[in-house]
């Protein structure tokens, strides 16, 4: 059995594995933060909870309509775009003129809803969801064992996340919200609805939410708790990163999972807060966070 | 932040105008207020008027923060739940009387107020907000692992003891003017605290913080201050709600618990001395009804937490100061 | 002729500062107007409310028929006109083309690429580089360029000129020479009235909020003592 700093190698691509997700979990969670707060300055705290609503309601569209998890990759995160849309025109938009922690307050409010709602109507543990017969199995690599579905979680989130900073970077669509997030009111004075901007953007945040949680319901299971205490974990992984920018908080998603991965293999009791303290030292070296480019 | 602030348009000017409400006034409304709380315990249980005087302590204590500096934190319950284990431990394995184990909670709340201070002001508005919910969290993990916290179960059977040795805390008479007494005390610090230089400050790093700093001004460490300041009240608050429950857990330094404070606060009326008091005291009746029934606590928080910031951003004691009462009394531009 | 633009009792505030008290002005079409007087007088926020962006208003605003009070503000280019802030508003996080192609087409009079590019030659060779790396007077260009491909009917600029070489600043007197001969309504805040006497038809003075004169341009010589007065130069 070969071994790597002082453990067997299989552990340790387990549990590096094991980081890649959480960290692409991470990179989702806080792509889909910085996209909605680039434009909107509100920090989506119901982020967590729309990654849940993802989640469950790929779970309810198999019981109830027997859709399948390929067809709930895109019909969750449109069902929970839309409700966020809606949320978004019909009450968060009263808010920007404010003070943006009414946002922060606002939606967490809405989290609590939505957490205290699906709490009350399924409880507090988790229900199954089966991994699509496709991606049942593993691949043996020779140095290691591949699940394959957490593969498909790694890939797959890779390309969501490279999608989106294409959609941004490179599209028109792309360039009215970049040029709206530096100057909204001129961006409207050349005709482009901003307003409608806004909606589409907590609506495309919230989808990718949701996304990240249909991908999550055969790995951790579907529980109503899911999204909240990833949240603050997520809250870090953005503080760390900066919202600045759109790669900086795809790079660091993944960084911070892996880092996360690793200090469970060396260091396990000190795994859940990692990357808390990660962020304390950011915070005395670089207040901006890595990729900040706001201070 | 300052609770009417508006980017474009404005509804009001921030309140930057001297209390027309005289002084007999405010005496009138405080001594009757002191008297009704000194006669309750002959109307409603000890224990629940206990519950709601900590609560509105940890609330004032908050809102030095939220309503005076203008900074939203996030991880208050980290000084209130870490203070209530400091004074569980203190009391209980050490055998302090219990005005020590307050102390050691309140110096202890202070210590970690030091910490997430040190760290959270270094970013400012959204981002303050999340590097303390961040640091709490961490706290809380901390908490669940710990040894003295005793994880889930969290420390059980705490002795009320002597104060100072001589007066027995287990009767429920002497402990209710105990923290009555403290919570007056509490609340006595937290208005001069406001009133004084350091307040006046605060409020105008809250109103103008780039101002502030080019009239010279160290703000980081104003700010600081105020974190601690509030950190230790929050501490005060703990440590002797420690002893009314006579236990310590974790759901005290949750980021529930945090959100808790704040809706209080909010409900009360940010940035008014006393709105967090009632905000307090409706939060914990409320939660007191729904706990014997079914009813979903976190759902209608939630609600409660939306519909306050849509439409009820002043709170109860902030709307009745701009109301038509309110104002012929004088309290119109109250802070 | 019926005018363009007719604008009667605008009042407007910022906050709780009331700005303009009844600011009355008429622009005909195919006419080149220059707005003149102190700083703080209230030039830039006429403009900006006649654009929308100030929404603290009152009065009368009839653009081509319509009246633009109703008009939210993303709606107010498609009426027809085009802003050129003062500040220029170029994104830095667009390349020039992107910025130059961000305001959509509004009707189908406007130029199109390829003319622009030959109006603006150093547009097209730093197409692809970051909007905010270009000169101060390459960014004038680029803000009024982009403007120019949506096909509007009036357009409004804030200082064109302010901080620019004297160079850029022929180039942009030629560029909106230009567009007028081709019949474009221009409203222009201008301090440097020389370059404003090279294409405007008409002036008009301001001071504390107000119009307080409106010349043509062939009086400007004899009202020279007046205008040093009320504009302290």
């Amino acid at each position: 059995m070969t071994m790597i700093f002082g453990i067997p190698i299989q552990a340790f691509l387990g549990q590096l594995l094991i980081g890649l997700i959480n960290g692409s979990f991470y990179a989702l969670l806080s792509l889909g933060l910085a996209v909605i707060f680039g434009l909107l300055r509100v920090i989506n705290f119901a982020h967590g909870a729309q990654y849940m609503l993802g989640a469950f309601v790929a779970l309810l569209l198999l019981q109830y309509l027997g859709v399948n998890y390929w067809l709930a990759l895109f019909l969750a995160p449109l069902i929970v775009g839309l409700f966020g849309a809606l949320v978004e025109r019909a009450l968060l938009s009263r808010l920007y003129k404010l003070d943006p922690l009414y946002g922060l307050l606002f939606t967490f409010g809405l989290a609590l809803t939505i957490e205290g709602t699906f709490r009350y109507l399924y409880g507090a543990s988790g229900q199954p969801y089966s991994v699509p017969p496709l991606l049942a199995g593993g691949t043996n690599l020779g140095f290691m064992f591949l699940p394959n579905y957490r593969g498909w979680v790694v890939v797959v989130s890779l390309v969501a996340c490279i999608g989106t900073w294409l959609l941004i970077e490179k599209t028109k669509l792309g360039s009215y919200l970049r040029a709206a997030t530096e100057n909204p009111v001129l961006v409207q004075a050349f005709g482009i609805n901003v307003p409608m901007l806004l909606t589409l953007t907590y609506g495309l945040g919230a989808g990718l939410a949701a996304f990240a949680g249909v991908l999550a319901a055969p790995v951790y299971q579907v529980s109503p708790l899911m999204g909240t205490n990833l949240i603050i974990v997520v809250f870090a992984v953005v503080v760390v990163g900066g919202m600045g920018s759109i790669m900086g908080a795809i790079l660091t998603g993944y960084m911070l999972g892996v880092a996360e991965g690793l200090t469970k293999v060396f260091y396990p009791e000190a795994s859940n807060i990692v990357i808390f303290v990660i962020m304390a030292i950011v915070l005395l070296l670089r207040p901006a966070g890595l990729f900040g480019r706001d201070a | 932040m300052a609770p009417m602030s508006e980017t474009t348009t404005r509804e009001h000017s921030p309140a930057a105008g001297r209390s027309a409400a005289t002084t007999t006034t405010q005496l009138i409304i405080l001594g009757i207020g002191l008297v009704l709380l000194a006669a309750a315990p002959l109307f409603f249980y000890p224990i629940f008027l206990m519950k709601l005087l900590c609560f509105a302590l940890f609330a004032c204590a908050f809102n030095l923060l939220l309503g005076y500096t203008g900074l939203l934190s996030f991880g208050h319950a980290t000084f209130f739940g870490g203070a209530a284990y400091f004074t569980a431990h203190a009391v209980k394995e050490w055998g302090f009387t219990p005005e020590f184990g307050v102390l050691l909670g309140v110096l202890g709340a202070a210590a970690l107020g030091l910490v997430m201070g040190f760290f959270a002001i270094r970013r400012q508005g959204i981002y303050f907000a999340m590097i303390t919910l961040a640091l709490s969290q961490m706290f809380y993990f901390f908490c669940l692992q710990a040894e003295f916290t005793k994880g889930e179960d969290g420390i059980q059977s705490v002795p009320r003891g002597h104060l100072f040795g001589v007066i027995d805390l287990s009767v429920s008479t002497n402990m209710y003017y105990f923290v009555l007494a403290v919570f007056v005390v509490g609340m006595v610090i937290i208005w001069r605290f406001v009133n004084s230089p350091f307040g006046m400050i605060l409020k105008s790093i809250r109103e103008n913080e780039q101002r502030a700093i080019s009239l010279g001004y160290s703000v980081q460490y104003y700010k600081l201050g105020a974190f601690v300041m509030s950190a230790a009240l929050a501490g005060l608050a703990g440590g002797v709600k420690a002893l009314v429950f006579q236990f310590a857990t974790l759901t005290d330094v949750t980021w529930q618990m945090s959100g808790e404070v704040i809706l209080m606060t909010l409900l009360g009326g940010i940035g008014t001395l006393i709105g967090p008091i009632f905000g307090a005291g409706l939060v914990v009746t409320l939660q007191n009804y729904l706990a014997t029934s079914d009813f979903p606590v976190t759902i209608i928080t939630g609600i409660v937490f939306m519909v306050c910031v849509l439409l009820f951003r002043r709170g109860l004691v902030g709307e009745f100061y701009a109301s038509r009462l309110g104002r012929k009394l004088g309290f119109e531009h109250r802070t | 002729m019926t005018p363009l633009l007719q604008v009667s009792g605008l009042n407007a505030w910022y906050g709780e500062s009331h700005v303009l008290h009844g600011v009355d002005m008429t622009i005909g079409e195919g006419e080149t107007i220059t707005i003149l007087g102190r700083n703080g007088v209230g030039k830039t926020t006429t403009l900006r409310t006649i654009v929308g962006i100030v929404r603290a208003r009152r009065g009368r605003i009839d653009f081509a028929g319509t009246d633009m009070m109703q008009v939210p503000l993303h709606r107010t280019a498609h009426k027809g006109i085009g802003f050129v802030p003062e500040e220029r508003g170029i994104f830095s996080t667009l390349t020039v083309e992107e910025n130059l192609m961000l305001p959509p087409v509004v009707t189908g009079g406007g130029m199109n690429l390829e003319e622009i590019y030959e109006l603006f030659p150093n547009l097209l060779e730093r197409r692809t580089s970051q909007g905010t790396k270009l000169s101060g007077g390459e960014q004038q260009m680029l803000a009024i360029a982009r403007i120019l491909r949506t096909g509007v009917k009036m357009l409004i600029l804030d200082e064109p000129t302010e901080g620019l070489a004297p160079v850029i600043v022929q180039r942009i007197g030629d560029v909106l020479g230009k567009l007028k001969a081709r019949g474009m309504t221009i409203l222009l805040v201008e301090q440097n009235f020389r370059f404003a006497s090279r294409i405007a038809d008409r002036f008009y003075l301001m001071d504390h909020g107000r119009m307080v004169g409106d010349f043509p341009v062939s009086e400007l010589p004899v009202r020279m003592d007046e205008l040093h007065k009320v504009l302290g130069v």
